[in-house]
């Protein structure tokens, strides 16, 4: 197989996946947030318990008028839909499903997965920003000071986990895994699902598209396509960031048959991290933004900080 | 951003956090685990209560024209228009009787409130309730529907709730079911 041919491919198989996978995450929380509230959700498109609503939906919006205010600054406002989404993307393809499969084998791929992770921010800064509306700025603004305070802990929890693995490469995380890390490491997974949640905008760390106090955020001016791009990524964001929980806490491909069912057990893993931030989202009113910010800076940076230290003196001790 | 407006949450307060979040996660599982309350109406019917307000049919041939209904409604959304038509005398020598005709009976349902006073003003039982409730127009003026649209009704009427067990035959019975009264002796 020349190397053309093989990195076209993987890109084929990496974006369908990337689309099919947050289709489903979608799709996902129609469904159990509707039957968490008592209702049934969408029923008849595609026949089958509307199985196609997010298709269907993809189709109106591309029907859409395609509006960008007057006063907006073009081309930033046109383009912060894609950098929204673009770096989940780019970090599902480096992403290990077990240790054979993964679209893009990087050296050092929890830094870089997590680099790449936070240049979604600029997406959704650059929208607010642009879009010359009081209620985007102020969603944009929201949205950097939640995602600026809640990297930090999510990047302390991952150097933890680094650390107690002795190495920065997801592939070794996991193959460094053991069942006992469920419990050491179980404030540090605390710490980094709370910050993931928040990192993906939603409930109960909604506040950036707070609807009734902000309209939409960052997202107001927002119409078609470009809406669309949106609500994908944030569908996305949260595949990338089960995927990543999974591989980095939940031991991954570990489990019977690891052999041939490697990559069943990292989605499986995942998808019940994914029906989890659901849930969140379904049963959790929103935290009021200086409430945000005081649970990332009093609770989370202490937490995860006192967690690195348990595993730097683990690490130590067991080493000698 | 003041202390005032902000005050620091009294610790003794987290206690009622955890179990808050809690509470609300086994909900929202619990709701999830039953089967949801959405009625999936043009896919299944709704199931009514027998007495149910739908629409209000007529029994035409029960009419007598009397206008009862038309001056009780509080609406006037009955429109009744009749004549009175001459029946020649069937024996030889006998009078001619007269009897009223039905032209027109019509209800108003964009100005009908369902009060249900027609029906129970009706003296001969020609108006009935029935549960259909299908009938919406696009035009606010085709509700105005005709006797022959009302009569269309009267096969979903259910039939009158069974009386109770030791409880006097119905009205209408014990009339039928009277012996005919004797013929008047002959006037000496």
């Amino acid at each position: 197989m020349t190397p053309a041919l093989e990195l076209s491919l993987r890109l084929v198989i990496v974006l369908g996946a990337f689309v099919v996978m947050s289709l489903v995450v979608g799709q996902t929380e129609h469904k159990v947030m509707a039957h968490m509230q008592g209702r049934l959700g969408p029923m008849y498109a595609g026949g089958y318990h509307g199985w196609a609503q997010l298709v269907a939906d993809a189709v109106k919006f591309l029907q859409k008028e395609d509006i960008t205010p007057s006063a907006a600054d073009r081309r930033v406002f046109r383009v912060a839909p894609g950098i929204a989404l673009a770096p989940y993307l780019v970090a599902f393809a480096a992403i290990p499903l077990s240790s054979g499969v993964v679209g893009a084998d990087v050296p050092a791929s929890a830094l870089f997965v997590l680099a790449v992770g936070s240049v979604g921010i600029l997406g959704v800064l650059m929208a607010g920003w642009s879009s010359a509306n009081k209620y985007a700025l102020l969603g944009g603004m929201r949205a950097a000071a939640q995602l600026l305070s809640y990297e930090l802990p999510m990047v302390l929890a991952v150097a933890s986990v680094a650390l107690a693995a002795g190495s920065v490469s997801l592939t070794g995380i996991v193959e460094a895994w053991h069942p006992l890390w469920l419990l050491w490491q179980l404030p540090g997974a605390f710490v980094f699902l709370v910050a993931a949640v928040a990192e993906l905008k939603r409930t109960p760390f909604d506040m950036p598209v707070a609807e009734p106090e902000i309209v939409m955020g960052p997202l107001t001016e927002y119409t078609g396509l470009r809406f669309a791009f949106f609500m994908l990524s944030e569908y996305a964001g949260i595949v990338v960031m089960s995927l990543l929980f999974s591989v980095l806490f939940l031991g991954g491909w570990h489990g019977p048959f690891s052999d041939a069912l490697g990559p069943v057990w990292t989605l499986l893993k995942s998808a019940l991290i994914s029906v989890l931030i659901i849930w969140l989202r379904v049963a959790w009113p929103r935290l009021r933004e200086d409430q945000l910010q005081r649970l990332a800076w009093l609770v989370l940076v202490p937490l995860a900080l006192a967690q690195l230290a348990l595993t730097a003196v683990w690490v130590v001790l067991s080493s000698r | 951003m003041t202390e005032n407006q902000h005050p620091q949450r009294d610790p003794s307060k987290l206690g009622g956090l955890i179990p808050g979040l809690l509470k609300g996660l086994a909900t929202t599982a619990r709701t999830l685990a039953r089967p949801s309350h959405t009625a999936e109406y043009p896919d299944v019917q709704p199931h009514l209560p027998p007495r149910t307000r739908g629409v209000i049919a007529l029994l035409e041939e029960n009419c007598t024209n009397c206008m009862l209904c038309a001056r009780e409604c509080p609406d006037w959304c009955i429109y009744i228009d009749s004549h009175k038509e001459t029946l020649p005398a069937t024996t030889e020598g006998g009078r001619e009787r007269q009897r009223n005709v039905l032209d027109r009976f019509a209800i108003d349902f964009s100005l009908c409130m369902y009060c249900g006073i027609c029906i129970e003003v009706c003296p001969f039982d020609a108006l009935h309730w029935s549960p259909e409730f299908e009938y919406a127009e696009f035009d606010i003026l085709d509700l105005l529907h005709e006797k022959s649209r009302l009569g269309q009704w009267m096969p979903t009427v259910p039939s009158p709730p069974a009386l109770d067990p030791k409880s006097a035959e119905a009205q209408e019975i014990t009339a039928a079911n009277k012996p005919p009264r004797a013929a008047p002796e002959a006037r000496p």
